[in-house]
């Protein structure tokens, strides 16, 4: 199968000097499409900044980052942005949904700039909210919150969703349903999926997971098999 | 220093660009309060302390020719406390570059010793000798204008025969600090002389050896200045007296006090709005920067620190941005006045003007900026005390949209997601976006007010020499003279029209009001000078009646109808009791109208005229102006561009030069409170414009969800701004306005155009700048952190 990204001695030093924190020492990895691949590590790992990185949020300061045949670091800031309004959808802890708007058009706000974006119906139908298309934030609990943040992320149809512990404000049962639509996605839309947490349980269900410690990535390893969402405890 | 402290100032650190910004219009706002009632106070208390110092005398009594032995009589009247006879008169100074000899006065010295009233302040030379006959004191200010030094030498004529005095030095005179040829209604400094000689010299050229023709007087403590002037005018009365009058009916005090009066009327009214704009500005951002703050408020609460501790903490930082912009403005306002003191020392010709700032307005000042932060404080207390600790801890929850605007039907296809985040941005919270609106307003108002202003003072003068008085130069007479003069002036080649006048020296009375000025008596149909309505059309003046200015009618009190008593000063100084008819629109000096004819039946003197209005051939009025020069009983030319330029200088110079400052204080204030805007909205943003920015949306996208808000609540405050501008203009006219010139106020659309402009163009560059700050964002970190 072919890569999403492949990256090639990636740093990213914050500061100068004494100062300097090294939150990238060197990363080399080759992520395939269509996997899920969780990320797992501890505070400080360096698991963010790598996920930023190849999100287009954030540049190395040395090293490369390949998506397909494009390389992401030589894109100017202009091009970064389409980069992320084109193949990428984002998923945060803290959802960030635009509180004036309600869950459909959240959605709508992701679909009206896409190239070719599914039917914000359908992408609320595919995270169980149908029926709560019309509500505004403030009125869906946190689970609800993300599943829309989750609807918003894949309804451009992206080519890889980013999930930056998508998990970390909710409860097991609510987490639990947030991972079910994650791995509906993945297996719907063939979209890759690269998932940040520091709960290693939830690596069960990855195809690929890779741990980092210090800026680096420790070890890959490749599910024989995968757990369904409904069996990973935390 | 406690650690909430340090917290304060780092985050006061943290959000520079907007403490900046409120500091600065609070400061211009103290500023103008405390440089214009410094002004106003240093004004005043240097014009007692020159009066006091230079002993100008409270009561003047001109008179025909009286014997130096009246002056026993008069000093025995009760309330006279000191009291001395010198000798005046009128005078001519010829300067070869002038087309027109320029009036002036000559004023006996003593032979020996200082004089005993208006001393003389000799700035340059020396006197002149004692027994000199041609050596004479020149004004400085007029020396000035036409630059003239100690040594020259210039031809005056006094009482008829002209000599060549040698001006042996240059002085200033508290009873000259403004100068005003008779019939002039504008002081210029370059239009009117006055000389000093030696008593015996001028008692020569006057015939006045052995006698006066004007008693100064100085009043005893408690004596009444009314009693003590029926009394002198009745010993005078014989002498031919032409009636006392106090200082304040002096001519040059008058204008002074019009001066200090206008700009004290200007202090108490236009700063406190200037102010109260500022802390309607203060008070908004307070209450909006704290409501952003509603976690840390809830974890310092979770620490255990009480409501009231975090409540000081928060009314800290709101007093430190207060009493920094307070603090600020008193520091600038002392700087602006002293830098102002040196322009109005010359202006208003005092030898010395020392600023003192006036103590009250540090306290207006420190206190409205002060309350305003207290008020936007009260708001921050009640929310620190209902929050409770567990708010910190809880997951943010999204603020409420779901009672805001839905979108179906056209309105669905019409907004685009952008525009929803927009528009459900400001309905909301509609009264925040109102207040912030209203802060825009009153800003627009502001520069609006004082463009219409600026507008306003032009149009004054447009009106008063193109509408009021359309005449290109006003001659006076020596004396008054036969309907004969007027036709020869007439037949002077180059004179395309003329129009008599009569103009009477009067003392105009209602009830206990009072007011020194003059009755101009007019043709039937004037073409020239003519009274005019509220509509700008001429009014008919009627056979038996009197038509006054506004001026004139406020002054007295009078409307229509009422009786007017003239006291007229000339000739068998007749009292005339006159119905006022009509009050007429005036906006230079205190006019009052008669038909000539009714005047002179009243003087029992037909047909008698003042001088003549007169329009000229542009191309001949330098010859017409030259030989005028030549004529004997011409007194006086005042020219109408002439008069033009004085009546500029002293708008641009005087107490209306302050419109200047005002107005950049309305535009700095406009601008502090836009950028204030736009600033609150990137802070409450921040957290949906990077998950835009992250999303996908360019910068440009972003933009327009933060600064959307920002039109509309500016648009919105267009309109509102503008009328509140309209009535504000007159509130600002009428404290321009004194008896020396009124400003017409009228709705001026390029005056509101200009301004909204510019409010635009605030808006513009504070969305640049606060767009700048959103290109810039750290999308990771905003992302990272919960509101």
């Amino acid at each position: 199968m072919a890569n999403a990204f492949v990256t090639k001695g990636l740093t990213r030093t914050y500061g100068e000097g004494r100062s300097a924190v090294h939150a990238l020492r060197g990363v080399d990895l080759e992520l395939p499409e269509g996997e899920i691949v969780v990320l797992l590590g501890p505070s400080g790992c360096g698991k963010s900044t790598l996920l930023n990185i190849l999100g287009g949020l954030d540049r190395p300061t040395t090293g490369s980052v390949h998506f397909h045949d494009e390389e992401l670091t030589s894109l100017s800031d202009r091009a970064l942005t389409r980069f992320r309004r084109d193949h990428v959808g984002f998923v945060f802890q803290f959802y960030n949904l635009m509180p004036s708007l309600t869950a459909r058009e959240n959605v709508e706000l992701v679909t009206e700039i896409a190239d070719n974006p599914m039917d914000p119906d359908e992408a609320l139908a595919l995270v169980g909210l149908k029926g709560r298309s019309d509500h505004f934030p403030s009125q869906l609990s946190g689970g609800e919150q993300q599943r829309v943040a989750i609807a918003r992320a894949v309804a451009k149809q992206p080519e890889v969703l980013f999930c930056d512990e998508p998990t970390g404000a909710l409860d097991s049962a609510t987490g639990r349903a947030v991972l079910e639509v994650l791995a509906e996605v993945n297996a719907r839309l063939g979209a890759t999926v690269l998932m940040v947490t520091h709960a290693a349980n939830i690596a069960g269900m990855a195809h690929r997971v890779i741990r980092m410690a210090d800026g680096q990535v420790r070890d890959v390893t490749v599910n024989e098999t995968r757990l369904s969402p409904a069996e990973v405890h935390w | 220093m406690s650690v909430l402290d340090r917290k304060l100032l780092r985050d006061l650190v943290r959000i520079k660009g907007q403490v900046a910004a409120i500091v600065l219009v609070i400061a211009v706002g103290v500023m103008l309060q405390v440089m214009m009632s410094g002004l106003v106070a240093s004004l005043s208390e240097t014009r007692r302390a020159y009066y006091e110092r230079n002993r100008l005398a409270d009561v003047f009594a001109p008179v025909t020719r009286a014997p130096e032995t009246v002056l026993a009589r008069l000093a025995a009247i009760p309330g006279v406390a000191l009291l001395d006879g010198h000798v005046t008169g009128g005078a001519l100074i010829d300067l070869p570059g002038e087309a027109v000899p320029i009036q002036a006065r000559a004023i006996s010295l003593p032979d020996r010793g200082e004089p005993v009233f208006n001393i003389v302040y000799r700035i340059a030379g020396r006197l002149p000798e004692p027994g000199a006959r041609d050596e004479a004191l020149l004004l400085a200010g007029f020396a000035d204008a036409h630059g003239i030094v100690p040594g020259d030498r210039i031809a005056v004529t006094l009482n008829g025969a002209r000599r060549k005095l040698l001006v042996t030095g240059l002085a200033e005179s508290p009873e000259l600090l403004f100068v005003a040829a008779p019939g002039e209604m504008v002081p210029d400094p370059a239009r009117y002389g006055a000389v000093w000689m030696p008593r015996a010299a001028l008692a020569a050229a006057y015939d006045m050896q052995g006698a006066f023709n004007e008693a100064l007087i100085a009043l005893g403590r408690g004596a009444s200045q009314d009693a003590v002037i029926d009394a002198v005018d009745r010993v005078l009365a014989p002498w031919g007296g032409t009636g006392a009058y106090g200082r304040h009916d002096l001519v040059s005090d008058r204008f002074v006090t019009e001066e200090i009066d206008g700009l004290a009327t200007m202090s108490r009214a236009v700063p406190p709005l200037f102010l109260a704009v500022a802390g309607f500005l203060l008070y908004i951002v307070v209450n909006r920067m704290v409501q952003a703050e509603r976690e840390e408020i809830g974890l310092l609460k979770a620490f255990g620190y009480t409501g009231h501790e975090v409540g000081a903490h928060y009314f800290k930082m709101v007093l430190a941005v207060a009493l920094m912009g307070a603090a600020l403005g008193c520091v600038l306002g002392i700087l602006a006045g002293r830098a102002m003191v040196p322009l109005y020392t010359t202006f208003y010709n005092f030898p010395f003007l020392v600023f003192r700032p006036d103590p009250a307005a540090f306290g207006i000042g420190v206190t409205a900026s002060v309350l305003a932060a207290s008020a936007g404080g009260v708001f921050v207390l009640r929310r620190v005390f209902r929050l409770t600790p567990a708010e910190a801890m809880r997951p943010p929850t999204p603020p409420d949209f779901s009672r805001t605007l839905n979108f179906s039907g056209v309105a669905a296809r019409a907004f685009d997601q952008p525009t929803r985040m927009v528009i459900r941005g400001v309905a909301r919270a509609p009264w925040r976006a109102l207040a912030l609106s209203a802060g825009i307003a009153g800003g627009m108002a502001l520069s609006s007010g004082m463009t219409t202003i600026y507008g306003s003072f032009d149009r004054m003068m447009a009106l008063a020499f193109t509408v009021i008085d359309r005449s290109d130069a006003t001659v006076f007479f020596v004396q008054p003279l036969g309907m004969t003069a007027a036709h020869d002036l007439a037949r002077m080649e180059g004179v395309i029209a003329v129009e008599p006048f009569r103009e009477v020296p009067a003392v105009l009375r209602h009830g206990l009001r009072t007011h020194r000025g003059s009755v101009s008596g007019m043709i039937a149909a004037p073409e020239m000078a003519r009274a005019i309505d509220a509509d700008l059309a001429p009014i008919d003046l009627p056979e038996r009646g009197i038509v006054l200015g506004e001026a004139l009618a406020g002054i007295l009190d009078i409307r229509p109808g009422d009786m007017l008593q003239v006291e007229v000063r000339e000739g068998r100084q007749p009292v005339l009791e006159v119905p006022v008819i009509r009050v007429a629109r005036s906006l230079i000096g205190a006019p009052a109208y008669m038909r000539m004819d009714a005047l002179n039946r009243a003087l029992a003197e037909p047909g008698r005229i003042s001088g003549v209005r007169m329009r000229v051939d542009s191309d001949r009025a330098e010859a017409i102006y030259d030989d005028l020069k030549n004529r004997p009983a011409v007194a006086a030319v005042s020219v109408a561009e002439t008069a033009r330029a004085s009546l500029q200088k002293l708008m641009d110079q005087g107490a209306g030069s302050a419109r200047y400052i005002m107005g950049a204080v309305a535009f700095i204030i406009t601008f502090g409170v836009v950028y204030n805007a736009a600033r609150i909205g990137m802070n409450e943003r921040a957290r949906d414009l990077a998950s835009l920015r992250v999303m996908g949306f360019s910068r440009g996208e972003a933009g327009f969800v933060l600064l959307g808000e920002l039109a509309v609540i500016t648009l919105v405050a267009l309109p509102v701004g503008s009328l509140a501008g309209w009535g504000l203009s007159f509130a600002i006219a009428r404290g321009f306005s004194s008896e020396l010139y009124q400003i017409p106020t009228e709705f001026d659309p390029f005056s509101h155009g200009f301004a909204a402009a510019f409010v635009l163009g605030a808006a513009l560059v504070s969305g640049l700048l606060v767009k700048r700050d959103l290109d810039r964002i750290d999308l990771i970190a905003v992302l990272k952190t919960r509101d």
